[in-house]
């Protein structure tokens, strides 16, 4: 049994391939960066850990939720879901143009979605934790609130709606 | 030359029982039940989106879309993957190694474990108690039964893979110098891989959901729960797309008369899959409320860093294939691909799984990132994305598997061999045409898991595309009607192999002698210590951090039953 030559123990790379490799590693790279910018520099917002709520016994401005002006033009929005009438609460929800609307969500019972169209607004609701997105509404217009998440036999008609009216 | 293949045992015969055949089939014949029913379900979906709702037809016997999105779901994604890899690792062991399996006996307990969880899931699923979905997000409750259900498959599953291992010890105490045949090699690893990856819902199923679905514990916390899903939930799409790739390196290179053009770069392939497939599943959870923004963001990185390994792969494959073909006669920087025996539909399906998976992979690195993300997540984008992956580049491949491993367990001809082309052609066809209305609907703001033919806000814009995922589920379910019946009407068909006309499994070979690949490829420690610390690295703050601010009482079971 002749010991192959250790000398030949390569990886066996084609130039080719070689080349392939090099540009994969700058495409993650550029990638990476690009991640990098748009979490970073454009401000790209994920939610991130916010508060912690008792579902069964929604408290301070969850017993009332909806919009509050906290200045001109400034808004805080309280979104709650709920699976046993799959509705959210509120349903309609109206701003002027030009609002910065902060929204808060959370859930009485068991997960939803919050994906408000035409905008980067899109969270996961929990129970127990409170989502949080802030968006400034340049355009009038209709902007449906829709459950992207299975809670149920009435899931598919659960939605609201946020009208941006003209000053 | 050949003296010194003698000395490795590379000569070495093994000639295959007619009990291994039959336990491979066993697997097999399981997988393609289970995708027969849970693929029924998945055009009634589709035609429901287009306007066609076929549910009131099948009460009583099942109670809602959603029902029937639970059936879909665990059987496609869970059932037919989990038996149809099992029964095929363990044909890549048994001819790789070229030996019967170390312990036949456990491989058995193994397989007959998953039977018995794939029933007690099924059972509460049928009866609409456990209309939870595949994900099986608390606090929504099912019955304790599929719980238990899906944890003895899981545990099937292991007990299989360390049936696996154990072969591998006895090979390589006889083999200490070979290098492990790349075959047996890629089930090794994926099975590995499985091992750390299904921690997560083990973790979340006994400490948390089948307690409290038995009443011990008062509730469950639902962002913990989504964490150690997702933990799973990741490598889980590795899990189903690792035999897809053993098939496209070691064996469809054979198919098409070549050999794999680079032992070394698919070996390390494999191990980039194994170190890089369980730390990055929080980019699944973008959108959690419980999970900061930094850990997203290191996830979405480490996200990116998988796309190497597939790069090898693409090129490594297509490399190989383009060999083949010149050899064939194919000409011209991309005539060649002509030149591939497409007549042959095990080749074909695999071919076009690959297509479509190119697809998948350029969609999957845009889910990656932030902004996108934003834009899609939990949309029908999202369904049209692993449409491409598992239920083609996954499935596609193991259709055209079956067409020559259908054969090989029965001893019979492969029934109408010309209609499994034009199956693997629909099923190409019927998903570029359902996925593409998929993601478009997805960009448009429609959401996922939601019978869109009822939803009050679908708007005017949506409606064409609607009509598209009904006419590719059209298509999709005529092609998987197709491809059962080719494997039924071969299994059961009268027709032998004669003597001499055996089904051949291919087995490519590499162009470079694998003794020459270097060691540090075939060495286990340094690559599950690499897998182990990232892990630990890329997961552990943020569990240690959720599991002690647990809150149990935020994830209780609602006292309506929301389905
Ligand atoms: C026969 C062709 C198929 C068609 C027409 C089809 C159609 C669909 C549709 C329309 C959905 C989205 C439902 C919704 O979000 O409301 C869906 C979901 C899904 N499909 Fe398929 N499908 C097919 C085959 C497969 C295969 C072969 C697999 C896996 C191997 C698969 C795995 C899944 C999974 C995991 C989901 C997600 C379920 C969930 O959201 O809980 N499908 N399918
Ligand atoms: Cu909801």
């Amino acid at each position: 049994m002749s010991a192959p030559n250790d000398a030949k123990r390569t990886l066996h790379i084609d130039p080719y391939e070689k080349n392939w490799m090099r540009i994969s590693i700058i495409l993650v790279i550029v990638f990476a960066a690009a991640v990098t910018v748009a979490g970073f520099a454009l401000g790209f917002q994920v939610p991130s850990p916010e508060e912690r709520v008792d579902p069964n016994n929604l408290t301070g401005p969850w017993e009332n939720p909806g919009l509050r002006e906290l200045s001109p033009g400034v808004y805080e929005l309280y979104v709650i879901g709920n699976a046993t009438t799959w509705q959210f609460e509120p349903r309609d929800v109206e701003i002027p143009v030009d609002s910065t609307v902060t929204i808060y969500v959370t859930s009485r019972d068991i997960q939803h979605g919050f994906k408000l169209q035409d905008t980067n607004i899109n969270m996961q609701i929990l129970p127990g934790q409170v989502s949080k997105l802030t968006h400034v509404f340049e355009e009038a217009g209709e902007y449906p609130y829709i459950c992207t998440e299975y809670c149920g036999v009435g899931h598919a008609a659960m939605f609201g709606n946020l009208t941006v009216v003209e000053k | 030359m050949a003296t010194r293949e003698e000395g490795r045992g590379m000569l070495a015969t093994y000639d295959v029982t007619k009990t291994d055949k039959r336990f491979i089939g066993a697997h097999i014949l399981v997988a393609v039940i289970a995708l027969s029913i849970g693929s029924l379900f998945g055009p009634l979906q589709a035609f429901q989106f287009s306007g066609v709702d076929l549910y009131p037809y099948l009460q009583p016997v099942f109670k809602s879309y959603y029902q029937g999105l639970t059936i879909h779901g665990v059987l496609n994604a869970l059932v037919w993957t989990t038996f149809f890899i099992t029964g095929f690792f363990t044909l890549t062991t048994i001819l790789g190694f070229k030996r019967g399996l170390r312990y036949p006996k456990l491989n058995r307990v193994g397989f007959w474990t998953m039977v018995a969880g794939l029933v007690m899931a099924a059972i509460p699923i049928l009866l609409d108690e456990a209309t939870v979905l595949y994900t099986f997000y608390p606090p929504l409750q099912a019955n304790w039964a599929f719980y238990t259900g899906l944890t003895l498959v899981v545990v099937g599953s292991w007990i299989e893979g360390y049936g696996f291992f154990f072969t591998y010890r006895a090979w390589r105490k006889e083999n200490p110098d070979t290098r492990t045949p790349f075959i047996a090699f890629g089930g090794l690893v994926t099975m590995a891989m499985w091992q750390f990856a299904t921690l997560g819902i083990a973790v979340e199923i006994l400490t948390m959901l089948l307690p409290w679905s038995l009443g011990l514990i008062e509730g469950t916390d639902p962002q913990l729960a989504r964490t150690y899903f997702w933990f799973t939930g990741h490598p889980l799409v590795y899990f189903w797309l690792l035999p897809a790739y053993v098939s496209w390196y070691g064996m469809l290179p054979k198919q098409a008369g070549g050999k794999l053009f680079s032992d070394s770069l698919a070996r390390l392939a494999m191990w980039l899959f194994l170190l890089l497939s369980v730390p990055l599943g929080f980019h699944h959870q973008f959108v959690d409320p419980g999970i900061p923004a930094g850990w997203k963001y290191i996830h979405a990185v480490l996200t990116y860093s998988v796309f190497l390994p597939s790069m090898l792969t693409a090129f490594t494959v297509i490399a190989s294939l383009e060999r083949a073909a010149r050899k064939r006669g194919g000409r011209g920087l991309f005539g060649w691909v002509r030149a591939l025996p497409w007549s042959n539909g095990s080749v074909a399906a695999q071919l076009l799984a690959g297509i479509l998976f190119m697809f998948g992979g350029i969609g999957g690195l845009t889910n990656a990132s932030y902004n996108v993300n934003l834009v899609i997540h939990n949309t029908t984008w999202v369904p049209g994305h692993f449409h491409l992956t598992v239920a083609s580049a996954a499935t596609l491949s193991f259709m055209g598997i079956s067409y020559w491993l259908v054969p090989w367990i029965t001893g019979k001809p492969l029934w109408k061999p010309r209609l499994a082309v034009i199956q693997t052609w629909t099923w190409f066809i019927g998903m570029l045409i359902f996925s593409n209305a998929m993601h478009v609907l997805g960009l448009l703001g429609a959401p996922r898991r939601t019978p869109l033919g009822v939803a009050p806000y679908v708007s005017e814009e949506w409606s064409g595309h609607l009509l598209r995922v009904g006419l590719g589920g059209a298509i999709l379910f005529v092609s998987a009607v197709m491809f059962v019946w080719i494997v039924a009407r071969t299994t059961w068909g009268k027709e032998r192999l004669g003597a001499n006309e055996e089904i051949e499994v291919p087995i490519a070979e590499s162009e470079q002698d694998p003794q020459l690949t270097p060691l540090w490829l075939d060495r286990w420690v340094p690559w599950i210590v690499g897998t182990v610390l990232l892990i630990l690295v890329a997961y552990g703050p943020q569990l240690i951090d959720q599991i002690a601010n647990i809150d149990l009482g935020s994830g209780q079971a609602p006292s309506i039953r929301p389905w």
